[in-house]
């Protein structure tokens, strides 16, 4: 089954001829198509896994647990054409939004080296590989906070790095501990080896070592700090991938590692994960209030919002788990697409300070209605696609009988409502300030090329919402793979107990 | 051995905490670095400290005579030396732009990503 490292081999191999090739317009048709390879195979594996089950491939054909697997189940599959999807609409978004010097830089390689490394860390079924990805996805990332050299970008690079160089650390220290414990690094193995480990209590501390590694990466409360100071300074199309995509590769990982290999103090560590997830949201959604700007506002929510996602896993139930996979497929769209409006109304008026906008409802009325689409749906108004999520979610934590974080999510749903009304009322309805730099003049073609994309995924928010039956159907089947290990480890183990 | 080890790996733990707790960027990234080396030690001792042969299978023998190393740990190492070398460097360049950007190695100067509070 060569199908599953394409979504690896594509965006490498184009990256690779975009080094090489250095005209700006090839630069993007290789990006362009590097993007698209990556989403159609991505496409692929979803509907082989959907047929036949888990998929599995030994690189280098040695037998599962002395060589590195990959893995594609419901999950994996589901994420990696998530991050197709963000990665053809950022490209695309790219052309017209990004500017030459960057591009010089080495811009597009670098995004292809990132989608890279997140397709590997989704489909890596060797915990230290996800190590070796995650590493990957952070160097392109890196860069590419810190590419343009403006001072804004090296300070928050400068914090951006740091933070993951020590969340990277104490994931490898974890690793290591999790070897000596089991003698293994391959994930199936290491669910059977945990599941009779000797030592509960040494077990139990990697289990928070790992949420603490993946708690720095997905901004958990305590360790959400860094996000804001950090994505907001990178140019636009860069912010919206990393909001989309970055934060919630740590969300996979914590939901890999939490269903698949720590299973047996649940009392304990999934409970300490409902306690953060419900502080995370409340935390998120209360900075956000006291922000006014575009993208700090839209860094702040980003965090409320993990929280719903850590929430459904820490529920642990089926249903809880469906509707956590539902808001991931729901969060990835609508918040990437948040960000790059923000960067077209940037574009058009020169600033993401609140009050020096004003006035796109009369000037530009459809790119009003793009952003009140995922506006809503983030808020969770019927019915669109956030709606839905949140409703599972509620749901399923009245069904065990947490009524507290129901309450959480509720409050925080109509905190996020407030917000998006204050970007809706500042920036679209009230008239536009006097003393505001002019309004740049956008050729017909860029326009285009800006609005295309975000119209795109306000669309596919649209059809989420309204085809909510089936995409919930799709995210129950993940759920219950995820409830059930022995599929997995049977799959990659073969018949080798 | 492995408890003087331990001692040093703890002693390197809480020194690279220490130093990324300073105010200075580029004590910082000693920090950094020294966390890395922490981390490349825990791992070669929780793989096992003994004095054994290369884990080589003799011509018409299906495993290693004992006693032998494993040389899963090492291989690991090796693979983190490479990534934190690199990591690390970038990370140099980094504070180096910085620095010149804003004139300072003070990281409680690095305020401007902040917002306002």
């Amino acid at each position: 089954m060569g199908l599953l490292l394409l979504p690896i081999l594509i965006p490498f191999f184009a990256a690779v001829l975009a080094l090489l090739w250095r005209n700006r317009r090839a630069q993007w048709v290789l990006a362009l198509i590097g993007a698209g390879g990556l989403l159609a195979s991505a496409i692929g594996i979803l509907a082989v896994v959907a047929r036949d089950g888990i998929q599995v491939i030994q690189v280098g054909d040695w037998p599962a647990p002395f060589g590195i697997s990959f893995v594609a189940d419901y999950l994996s599959a589901i994420m990696t054409v998530l991050g197709g999807i963000i990665a053809v609409a950022v490209v695309f978004f790219s052309r017209a939004s990004v500017d030459r010097r960057r591009v010089r830089f080495g811009y597009y390689p670098l995004l292809l080296i990132l989608m890279m490394g997140i397709s590997g860390s989704f489909l890596t079924g060797d915990i230290f590989n996800l190590y070796v990805w995650f590493e990957v996805m952070l160097m392109a990332s890196f860069v590419l906070v810190a590419l343009g050299n403006e001072r804004a970008q090296l300070e928050g690079a400068f914090k951006y790095v740091t933070i993951n160089l020590i969340s990277s650390a104490i994931f490898l220290t974890a690793v290591g501990l999790l070897y000596s414990i089991t003698g293994t690094l391959n994930m199936a193995h290491l669910s059977i080896q945990l599941a009779e480990a000797q030592q509960p209590v040494l077990v139990t501390v990697v289990a928070i070592m790992f949420l603490i590694a993946f708690g720095i990466k997905v901004a958990l409360f305590p360790f959400f700090f860094w996000l804001p100071a950090s994505y907001p300074v990178a140019p636009v199309a860069i912010t919206a991938l990393f909001a989309g995509l970055l934060t919630k590769v740590g969300v996979y990982a914590l939901i890999r590692v939490f269903t698949l290999l720590f299973t047996q103090e649940i009392d304990y560590t999934h409970n300490l994960l409902l306690v953060l997830s419900g502080l995370t949201m409340l935390t998120g959604v209360l900075g956000a209030a006291s922000q006014n700007e575009f993208r700090r506002i839209l860094s702040f929510h980003i965090i409320s919002q993990i929280g719903y996602m850590v929430m459904g896993l820490a529920l642990f139930t089926p249903l809880a788990l469906a509707g956590a996979i539902f808001y991931i497929i729901h969060h990835i769209i609508v918040k990437a697409n948040l960000f790059l409006i923000s960067g077209v109304v940037h574009r058009l008026q020169g600033s993401y300070e609140l009050k020096y906008l004003g006035g796109l409802y009369r000037s530009h009325f459809l790119l009003a209605v793009l952003f009140l689409i995922p506006a809503m749906s983030l808020a969770g108004i019927p019915p669109l696609s956030g709606f839905w999520a949140k409703f599972v979610l509620i749901r399923a934590s009245f069904e065990v009988d947490q009524p507290v974080i129901a309450a959480v999510a509720l409050v925080v749903s109509i905190l996020t409502l407030f917000s998006m009304t204050k970007i809706w009322a500042e920036v679209f309805w009230k008239n536009r300030p006097e003393t505001t730099p002019d309004t740049r003049l956008l050729t017909p073609g860029m326009w285009r090329q800006l609005i295309v994309p975000v119209a795109a995924l306000a669309t596919l928010t649209i059809a989420i919402g309204l085809l909510a039956e089936p995409v919930f159907d799709l995210s129950s089947r993940a759920a219950s793979q995820l409830l059930a290990p022995e599929e997995y480890v049977s799959a990659v183990l073969g018949s080798v107990p | 051995m492995a408890v003087v080890l331990a001692f040093l790996i703890g002693g390197l733990y809480a020194g690279a905490l220490y130093m990324i707790m300073r105010r200075s960027i580029v004590k910082m990234i000693m920090g950094l670095a020294m966390l890395s080396y922490a981390t490349n030690l825990l791992i070669f001792t929780v793989g096992g400290l003994t004095r054994a042969a290369p884990p080589l299978i003799a011509s018409g023998a299906t495993e290693p005579a004992p006693p032998y190393a494993d040389p899963v740990p090492q291989a690991l190492i090796l693979t983190a030396i490479v990534i934190s070398f690199g990591v690390l460097a970038f990370a140099v360049v980094l504070i180096e732009q910085t620095h010149r950007s804003v004139g300072t190695d003070d990281s409680n100067n690095l305020r401007g990503t902040e917002g306002d509070v």
